[in-house]
């Protein structure tokens, strides 16, 4: 694709993200809770669990989850309901199921603003709250909002004015990538590293199929960075700090 | 993972079960216990237990007007998953900020009748999704031009009632509705309506046609023109598999969906994959993209034999 500089509002390049900030432990009586920004939006995760004892209809053999989601104004209507379902199908796929059958997490996402790429950072924020509270994960799971201008260039993490004025947007989430203290045994997978794989994936609008694959491109490669910030921010956390009130 | 700790005791029932006479009741027992094995075993063969090929769709077909009171209506079946779309068209005064537009309000309902999961005053937690897909989906893939429904700039317009009752609930419940979305709207018939006397848009019934003092009529165009349609197929991924046009038994076992909708350009509309434990690498969801082209070659058939069916009788 020809290098098109797209002149973007806030003066950024197509492939800079606004500045992420993610704070953790900031509930004391949710187990675990995180906040997590990425320019003007921000959201606000609570985890609450393992509890005992699941939904009518769920699984008992497997632990299940449950998401809640609260927009900052307005009444619950189906785009919460969508993200609710989406949220919590991507966090089934990353939590292990089988440890805690029986139980049911649930997870409180509360709006605080919102700037475009309201969802992405839902799951971050998310994320970061499951790893607050301890719950046992198989890998995280990293989320971008991928624009596709009529221009025919991609732009990432795009404003809510922009995602209003271009053609097609994706939300992409990646898990991230795994650091093993094993030396990396020669790969079995044949479609490549795990990154690679998407974990879930909702596109707005109509774009060419060629430009969808380039769009994950330029996803993996950003979510490489968020995934470094993450492991980033989870490492600086002081172990003295741990003493939550239960 | 989750099917690690039935497939272990799967395979000691598969082993001593295989001498025993009574083969059906075993099979049955079998499939209801250890629901993943007994998929499995099937996929090993590159078939499903309905005796489909993995990347075969169920029959579908399509049938125009069943509704004789709606503006437009279709009835759908894929397999077993019945769904009925109907379009009831109003006049009503466009927006300020769109005065030459109409506007569509799209619902999908799941009532208790399609499924026992859906109990009644409690509403399924997977129609409000579907609805804001369907919405999402129709409006963004541009088939309806909202222009060709207004009447008189600034003045009136029509605002298109879409409503889908899913009456039987068996996997690819996107798909078909979507379908049965398109297919209303290309059965649909705009009612003729002219400016009465106060100022009002009133219908007018086609036996006054014949009249001599034919009123004004507003609109000429009676049907709707269909740009670019939009056309799904969701498949379900386990392991290396992709299984095309799921049913709700393969749906709730094996839990990761993707849905491609393409136009008719080919372009994609959208490529949902909502979570799941099998990450989707490029070569699955080129291979997705493979089949849905092959599923929209079908459907363009099937909904332009349906078509024509129709303007024969």
């Amino acid at each position: 694709m020809g290098a098109m500089t797209v002149d973007r509002a806030d003066g950024r390049s197509v492939n800079q993200l606004r500045p992420l900030a993610c704070s953790r432990n900031i509930l004391h009586r949710a187990h675990g809770s995180a906040r997590w920004s990425q320019g003007d939006t921000i959201v606000l995760a609570a985890v609450y669990g393992p509890k005992a004892g699941t939904k009518k209809g769920e699984n008992p053999e497997k632990a299940s989850i449950e998401v809640i989601w609260k927009p900052k104004t307005g009444q619950i209507g189906k785009l919460e309901k969508e993200y609710e379902m989406i949220l919590k199908r991507t966090l089934q796929s990353i939590c292990l199921m089988t440890i805690h059958p029986n139980t049911t997490t649930s997870i409180i996402v509360q709006v605080f603003g919102d700037d475009g790429a309201l969802l992405p950072c839902a799951i971050n924020a998310s994320c970061a709250a499951l790893v607050d509270a301890g719950i046992p994960l198989k890998h995280l799971a990293v989320a971008i909002c991928c624009g596709f201008t009529e221009g025919g260039s991609v732009i990432l993490d795009p404003t809510k004015a922009e995602e209003q004025k271009i053609q097609a947007f994706a939300y992409l989430v990646f898990p991230n990538s795994p650091l093993s203290v094993l030396p990396s045994a020669p790969s079995a997978e044949v479609d490549g590293p795990i990154e690679n794989g998407i974990i879930t994936s909702v596109t707005h609008g109509v774009m060419p199929v060629v430009d969808y694959f380039n769009c994950l491109e330029r996803g993996r490669a950003a979510c490489a960075k968020i995934s470094e910030f993450h492991r980033r921010s989870l490492e600086s956390q002081v172990p003295g700090d741990l003493t939550k009130a239960t | 993972m989750a099917a690690a700790s039935t497939s272990g005791s799967g395979r000691d029932i598969g082993g001593s079960g295989g001498g025993l006479a009574a083969g059906e009741m075993e099979v049955e027992a079998y499939r209801r216990l250890f629901p993943l094995p007994f998929y499995e075993r099937h996929l090993l063969d590159s078939v499903r237990p309905d005796a489909r090929p993995l990347h075969r769709a169920r029959d579908t077909s399509i049938a125009l007007g069943p509704v004789a009171s709606a503006d437009g209506s279709a009835l759908v079946k894929i397999g077993d998953t019945t769904m009925l779309a109907a379009i009831k068209l109003e006049v009503m005064t466009p927006s300020a900020d769109a005065p030459d537009e109409g506007s569509l309000a799209i619902e999908f309902h799941m009532p208790p009748i399609c499924s026992p999961i859906v109990r009644p005053g409690r509403p399924a937690e997977v129609a409000p999704v579907v609805s804001k897909q369907l919405s999402d989906v129709i409006l963004s893939s541009g088939m309806i031009n909202l222009k060709e429904l207004s009447l008189i700039t600034g003045k009136a317009a029509w605002m298109a009632y879409l409503d889908i009752y899913c009456l039987n609930s068996d996997g690819s419940l996107f798909d078909a509705s979507l379908l049965s979305a398109i297919a209303a709207f290309s059965h649909l018939q705009i009612p003729l309506v002219s400016l009465s006397d106060d100022g009002r848009v009133v219908a007018v019934s086609g036996d006054l046609l014949e009249d001599e003092s034919t009123p004004e009529l507003v609109n000429k165009e009676r049907k709707l023109l269909l740009h670019s349609i939009p056309f799904s197929l969701t498949c379900i991924l386990h392991k290396k598999y992709i299984l095309a046009d799921p049913t709700a038994e393969e749906e709730s076992i094996m839990e990761t969906s993707i849905t491609v909708v393409l136009d008719s350009s080919e372009r994609l509309v959208s490529i949902y994959k909502p979570g799941g434990p099998v990450l989707a690498h490029t070569s699955t969801v080129k291979d997705c993209i493979v089949l849905t082209k092959h599923r929209m070659k079908e459907l363009q058939n099937i909904l332009e034999e349906s078509l024509s069916a129709m303007e024969v009788v």
